[in-house]
């Protein structure tokens, strides 16, 4: 069994306390629980379904809101059942995507079965080989605060592959209503004008 | 006289700000997406799989763009829980363009089973689907389900019959 040495809530606040306005997409799940375990921020679009397909809304909206900082943060389980996004992603190649990805080796919410990270798929490795040349891989406190101590301010595609970690946090659940949560967002990143369009 | 409807496609695309040009390649698609590559304003995204579409779509409304997903029939089978789980689920604008397999003088078996299914299949989601069997339907049609796409908030898809794209395309 795995035993690694960072806290997956201890990594999302260090991620994310220097976000400034960033736009957050989650994956489903446990970074769901994580994002919202800061609190609440109409700059969040809480993913809830659609499994896989996290960072694809990241590259949607990275490529759309050119002069943003857009931030993905989801798991292994999510980002195995996406894996060809990532060569999708290179291709593109926009610079304001940030992927960060919280690597437990463990389907969580399903009952901590072992994901393929669990065995031997290398995920950073996989993004390298996709073409996406800044992807490493996070095991310690110095390589983790290197990475969230600038977040907002990386101006290149990225690919950052943390090993945490299964010790859970409390279970935070944020609004659920897609409708709303996506109206939300686009009223907060848009202008309220863009509701009557 | 022959009506060019990919160029017909891409004149509406255009004339409507349609920025995000998702597509996996279809020989049916071909020429529309070369008007589309040699247009600046249009941020082409070519995919590994057809259900990447919807995320990346999704992602492009929330940033307040505008978009397409081209794709054939048999991407639509791909498609199905991330049409559901993303642009279902959260009402998310949609206008996919999908070119027929499996019907009209179709000479690859495999192809049949998907293309018999597709249409079942978007309206099982609840999503709004027009077919074109001939060339001077497709303009007004693209307009239309993109109208309803863009100012209603629904998920949309225009199926361009395989007698149509036979007509036309493979030909040429």
């Amino acid at each position: 069994m795995q035993n690694y040495l960072l806290n997956r809530r201890y990594v999302v606040t260090q991620l994310l306390k220097n976000r400034k306005n960033s736009l957050i997409i989650n994956g489903l799940g446990g970074t769901c629980w994580d994002v919202a375990s800061l609190g609440d921020n109409e700059l969040n679009f809480y993913v809830w379904g659609g499994m896989g397909n996290s960072c694809m809304i990241g590259l949607g909206l990275a490529l759309s809101q050119t002069k943003r900082k857009v931030i993905v943060i989801t798991g292994d389980g999510e980002m195995l059942m996406g894996i060809g996004s990532l060569a999708t992603i290179a291709v593109k190649q926009p610079k304001n995507l940030s992927i960060v990805v919280f690597d437990n080796e463990l389907y969580g919410e399903t009952g901590n079965q072992k994901t393929h990270t669990g065995h031997c798929a290398d995920l950073s490795g996989i993004a390298i080989g996709a073409g996406i040349k800044n992807s490493s891989i996070i095991k310690t406190n110095d390589q983790l605060l290197s990475l969230s101590s600038n977040i907002n301010l990386i101006k290149e595609l990225t690919f950052s592959q943390i090993k945490i970690n299964n010790e859970e946090g409390s279970l935070v659940l944020p609004i659920r209503e897609g409708a709303y949560i996506k109206t939300r967002f686009r009223k907060a990143v848009l202008g309220e004008a863009i509701l009557l369009e | 006289m022959d009506i060019n409807w990919p160029l017909k496609i891409y004149e509406v695309l255009k004339k409507n700000n349609i920025r995000q040009i998702a597509y996996v390649p279809d020989a049916g698609h071909k020429s529309l997406i070369e008007f589309c590559q040699n247009d600046k304003n249009m941020n082409m995204v070519s995919l590994t799989t057809e259900e990447e579409g919807m995320g990346l779509l999704a992602g492009a409304w929330l940033g307040g763009e505008k978009g397409v997903l081209l794709m054939q029939s048999s991407g639509v089978g791909n498609c199905i829980n991330a049409l559901a789980s993303i642009t279902r689920a959260c009402n998310f604008p949609l206008l996919m363009i999908v070119t027929m397999r499996g019907e009209w003088n179709e000479f690859n078996p495999w192809q049949v089973p998907m293309g018999k299914a597709t249409e079942k299949v978007l309206s099982a989601l609840d999503i709004n689907v027009v077919r074109c069997e001939k060339a001077e339907e497709v303009q007004d049609t693209v307009y239309a389900m993109m109208g309803l796409a863009y100012k209603s908030n629904c998920a949309t898809a225009v199926l361009l019959s395989q007698r149509l794209i036979g007509s036309k395309a493979f030909k040429e």
